[in-house]
């Protein structure tokens, strides 16, 4: 994934966010999440390792070495920050404290499930805070490559990897789309820019339900008769 | 009375085959003298037990990427890729649980508690292998508590009687760590007389530590200061 694209997914991430959230992102392209908070909006960063209200990355050379992220990078911290140990900042996460977290995926499933921390017989960085945030975030937003190395949907009617945690995403923001979860099932919502509905729907390999409007997202979309085209169209 | 020992005397208690538990995330709030005393005297065959395994030359990470360990207990490596070579050929064991599950494993063990019960993981291959309870018509998984027979934490003040207090975020699994070792070592940054930690603000009752050792300060250069540090192809500082 290019850099605009990481970056045109975590701006559209931050549109998740409301003002008063108490807000954990995960490493990676969710990181970056808090560069692009809107304008007015104030939110609460909460850290594993045990700081609630974390700060922008310090200047060079003002980095406290004890004073980092979750994946061990130096942070500061904003007025009324606290520090805790790690049981306490996962009590707060299985309270339900966290209003929303941004994480990235493996696969998720159309029922919102889950997978993001191994795939068997490859080697695996380990589960982290994942499960934690996945089961108990009020609002479990998904970051990730529509499609991956292989050119096979992530965006599956059943997960096939180990799963982190059942039926829990709310939002799925990939290079290709927005799909929300919902009782009914899993809705296109948004397209990124240049892609059409059509080839949404042939890279997914969930059933999509689309319902007009549909938004386009990152500059003109060209050919809007053609991607109204896809609306019909079976998922492949 | 006063718990203040060298460090010589507290690397006696650290013994090849020793199950060790050990504070830190990312290697902040490891212990560095600790760390370096056990790699320069040679232990292995290390069974640890902590969050994650550090990165390649930081924290827990040298004893793992200099192979001293058998078996670790731990939420994540991915930061270490030694760690994940060595799971992948077989020479060390990993053991997964979700963070959160493991702080609190810890925790129970540092509290007297056999141990928890959790809903995280449930409806995940988690749940292989475990028992479950109902409560209130919701299932959770028993986890069992977690002890070692040493501990060892990094605390940015101590007093004699082993009373702590931590920096920041270095803080983190360090309390926890603590309070469930059979035998508890600190190391502090700064060692202050008897009566010069505000009890109000201390973090770790001394009751909870064995033995406190002046500490050197951190050893290794952090990753924001030596990208190559988190690489596999970098080479160990030299000592």
């Amino acid at each position: 994934m290019g850099e605009t694209s990481r970056d045109r997914i975590a701006e559209r991430a931050a549109r998740e966010l409301r003002d008063g959230m108490v807000v954990n992102l995960g490493i990676g392209i969710p990181t970056k999440v808090a560069d692009f908070i809107p304008a007015g909006v104030h939110v609460t960063f909460h850290a594993e390792n045990g700081i609630l209200g974390a700060g922008a990355t310090p200047l060079s050379g003002e980095e406290d070495g004890f004073l980092c992220n979750a994946g061990g990078y130096p942070v500061t911290v904003v007025d009324g920050a606290s520090y805790f140990d790690s049981a306490i900042a996962f009590a707060m996460i299985r309270r339900g404290c966290i209003d929303m977290t941004v994480l990235g995926a493996l696969e998720v499933s159309e029922r919102g499930d889950l997978a993001n921390w191994i795939v068997p017989g490859k080697r695996a960085a380990g589960i982290g805070g994942a499960m934690e945030l996945a089961q108990k975030a009020r609002k479990v937003v998904v970051l990730m490559n529509h499609v991956n190395r292989d050119g096979e949907s992530k965006v599956r009617k059943h997960c096939q990897l180990p799963l982190t945690a059942r039926e829990c995403v709310d939002l799925i923001i990939t290079d290709m789309a927005v799909m929300e979860v919902t009782g009914q099932g899993l809705i296109l919502r948004e397209v990124m820019s240049p892609y059409s509905v059509e080839d949404v729907v042939r890279n997914t390999e969930a059933d999509l339900i689309i319902t007009e409007p549909i938004a386009y997202i990152g500059g003109e979309h060209l050919d809007p008769e053609k991607s109204n085209s896809g609306v019909d169209a079976a998922p492949s | 009375m006063t718990k203040i020992r060298t460090l010589d005397e507290a690397l006696e208690r650290i013994t090849d085959g020793c199950t060790l538990m050990y504070g830190g995330f990312g290697g902040i709030g490891t212990p560095p003298t600790l760390i370096e005393g056990i790699f320069d005297k040679g232990v292995k065959d290390l069974t640890i037990i902590g969050n994650d395994t550090g990165f390649p030359w930081i924290g827990i990470g040298r004893l793992v990427t200099a192979g001293r360990v058998r078996k670790v207990v731990t939420s994540h490596i991915g930061s270490n890729p030694y760690a994940g070579q060595k799971m992948e050929e077989g020479s060390m064991e990993v053991v997964f649980y979700p963070q959160g599950t493991l702080a609190e494993k810890i925790r129970a063990g540092g509290v007297g508690l056999g141990g928890i019960l959790v809903d995280v993981g449930v409806g995940t291959m988690l749940e292989e292998g475990k028992e479950s309870v109902f409560i209130s018509g919701h299932k959770y998984l028993v986890e069992p508590a977690l002890t070692a027979e040493v501990a060892i934490v990094h605390a940015s003040k101590a007093d004699p009687f082993g009373n702590l207090v931590f920096d920041k975020s270095g803080r983190n699994f360090n309390p926890l760590v603590a309070m469930a070792g059979q035998f508890t070592i600190a190391e502090a940054d700064e060692i202050v007389p008897i009566g010069q930690l505000d009890p109000e603000s201390i973090v770790t009752p001394g009751i909870f530590v064995d033995m406190v050792i002046p500490g050197k300060g951190v050893n290794w250069e952090w990753v924001w200061e030596k990208p190559a540090a988190t690489g596999s192809r970098s080479v160990p500082p030299a000592n």
